[in-house]
């Protein structure tokens, strides 16, 4: 029932993303300015990387790209709360876990397409990575988006209105990509800003990304972004699971 | 054997300003094939009550059965009992009336043809036919409505519950919705539980009015009993009965004084 009830739900919000394919096309065009107009500025600093600055520049990108989009997932269930979407498929036997998973699954295709998309521009513009770093390099995009989609449709169906949920999700993805290194690495960074940088999550995600795309597969940073991925994502589930099971959110 | 039953149920909310008796201890019985009106002013606990019939709300007090299931130890089986209409209704105004009502039928764990063909026997019951290949926005009140109820009733439930189900409609619309309510009841026997401000509805369309204030059943009965307990007479109109028995009309809206 499960698995029946979140290819439903998965398909009612595909459906929906084919529907305003311009607003999916749109979210590419953040880090596809960035990849174009901030890009070339970095070819010829030293990166402290031992490819070039595309294979920096290109999964820090990715992984801003899945951090704005995928926290501000939960607009959407505010709408719905609203409109009484939420509560009409809740008076139904359908699973309260499909109503999460079918909607982060979709979040998750979404992003990893748009990924794809912005690896084939990075091509483009001189981008050069083992094929196998680049796959990996869509598997953390799509873990990063089950993760933050998760909190962020929990978070939503918590808070009372959009008000109060735009700036609170603001507050978090600021900090988080600045302290992760996503634009530059951490490794350029005074010994505090990287102590400090250790104690957001995704700073794992970004340096295991980084070695992907230069082709170094068993370091101890690929160890510290697996764990730092798969915990993040055990507990973002299990926190949305745990809202969306209890009722009267 | 009655088909809604509640002892005592109960819902207080936590609040920074501490915690807020929505609802203090609800008792009622409702019996099969009834249409009963749940009146009250506004912030009653009318809709805190639906919600907590309905599985949406745990209670923090009391307890309930719908058909026999317990809403406590069996929200599952009350779900499949029950139908709901919120307030708000429920569908997404970008999508067309064929797909919810096949989506719904796919929530309710029906199979791809059994929705499909459910679709196009609500539609023809509540007559949206010529409206399935519309988007929601496009409809009218009265038509968003009709295609609320019909997702309703997708699974043939047993018990309707409607929030404020004519709030809003024209006077044509809310003529047609009481048709609807009361042919749902004759032709199949479904239980209906409607919250309402309007004391006319509840006059017209109710077998029995139970009124609530402030999370309490003030009183319980026919329409015509009401009006002569508390209104001195069965000729006194609902408005005064339902003046006497809280002290304040059901709503602002209803009780505009007309100038003279």
């Amino acid at each position: 029932m499960l698995l029946h009830d979140t290819a439903l739900i998965f398909g009612r919000y595909a459906r929906q993303t084919l529907r305003s394919r311009f607003a999916m096309l749109f979210g590419v065009l953040m880090p596809l300015l960035y990849l174009l107009f901030f890009g070339p500025l970095l070819t010829g600093v030293p990166l402290d990387s031992r490819g070039s600055s595309w294979q920096v520049l290109v999964p820090g990108l990715l992984l801003q790209l899945s951090l704005f989009g995928a926290s501000f997932a939960g607009f959407m269930i505010i709408l719905e709360k609203q409109t009484g979407v939420v509560e009409r498929m809740r008076v139904t036997p359908v699973s309260r876990l499909a109503l999460l998973l079918g909607r982060v699954l979709r979040d998750a295709a979404v992003f990893v397409f748009q990924a794809v998309l912005l690896v084939l521009a990075a091509l483009i513009m001189g981008l050069r990575a083992p094929l196998a770093g680049i796959l990996i390099g869509f598997v953390f995009v799509a873990l990063l988006t089950v993760s933050l989609a998760s909190l962020s449709y929990a978070l939503a169906m918590k808070a009372r209105s959009q008000h109060e949920f735009g700036p609170a999700i603001n507050a978090l993805t600021m900090p988080s990509m600045l302290l992760s290194g996503l634009m530059l690495p951490m490794s350029l960074a005074p010994g505090w800003l990287d102590v400090l940088s250790h104690f957001v999550p995704f700073r794992y995600l970004v340096d295991v990304m980084r070695d992907a795309y230069v082709g170094s597969y068993a370091t101890p940073s690929m160890l510290y972004g697996v764990l730092a991925a798969v915990g993040l994502t055990t507990l973002a589930v299990t926190v949305g699971t745990r809202v969306f099971r209890t009722a009267g959110a | 054997m009655p088909i809604i039953s509640t002892a005592g149920l109960a819902r207080t909310f936590q609040t920074k300003r501490g915690p807020v008796e929505a609802v203090r201890g609800i008792d009622l019985t409702v019996r099969p094939g009834e249409i009963v009106g749940f009146l009250g002013p506004n912030g009653a606990g009318k809709t805190t009550t639906l919600r907590m019939l309905t599985t949406l709300l745990p209670p923090t007090g009391g307890a309930a059965t719908v058909a026999g299931h317990d809403l406590a130890t069996d929200p599952a089986g009350v779900r499949r009992v029950s139908g709901y209409v919120a307030q708000s209704g429920g569908v997404d105004p970008q999508i067309t009336v064929r797909e919810e009502l096949i989506t719904q039928g796919r929530l309710y764990r029906l199979t791809k043809s059994q929705a499909v063909e459910r679709a196009e026997e609500l539609a023809r019951d509540l007559d949206l036919t010529e409206l399935l290949d519309r988007k929601c926005a496009a409809l009218s009140g009265g038509q968003r409505r009709r295609l609320d109820i019909a997702m309703a009733l997708t699974h043939r439930p047993m018990v309707l519950f409607l929030d404020e189900p004519t709030t809003g409609l024209d006077p044509a619309s809310r003529a047609d919705l009481w048709k609807l309510v009361r042919r749902l009841r004759d032709e199949h026997g479904t239980t209906i539980f409607l919250t309402t401000h309007y004391l006319d509805e509840a006059d017209a369309l109710a077998d029995r009015i139970v009124v609530v204030d402030q999370g309490l059943v003030v009183a319980d009965g026919t329409p015509s009993a009401l009006k002569l307990k508390y209104g001195g007479s069965i000729d006194a109109t609902l408005q005064d009965t339902f003046l006497a028995i809280t002290g304040r009309g059901p709503s602002p809206a209803d009780t505009t004084p007309v100038a003279v």
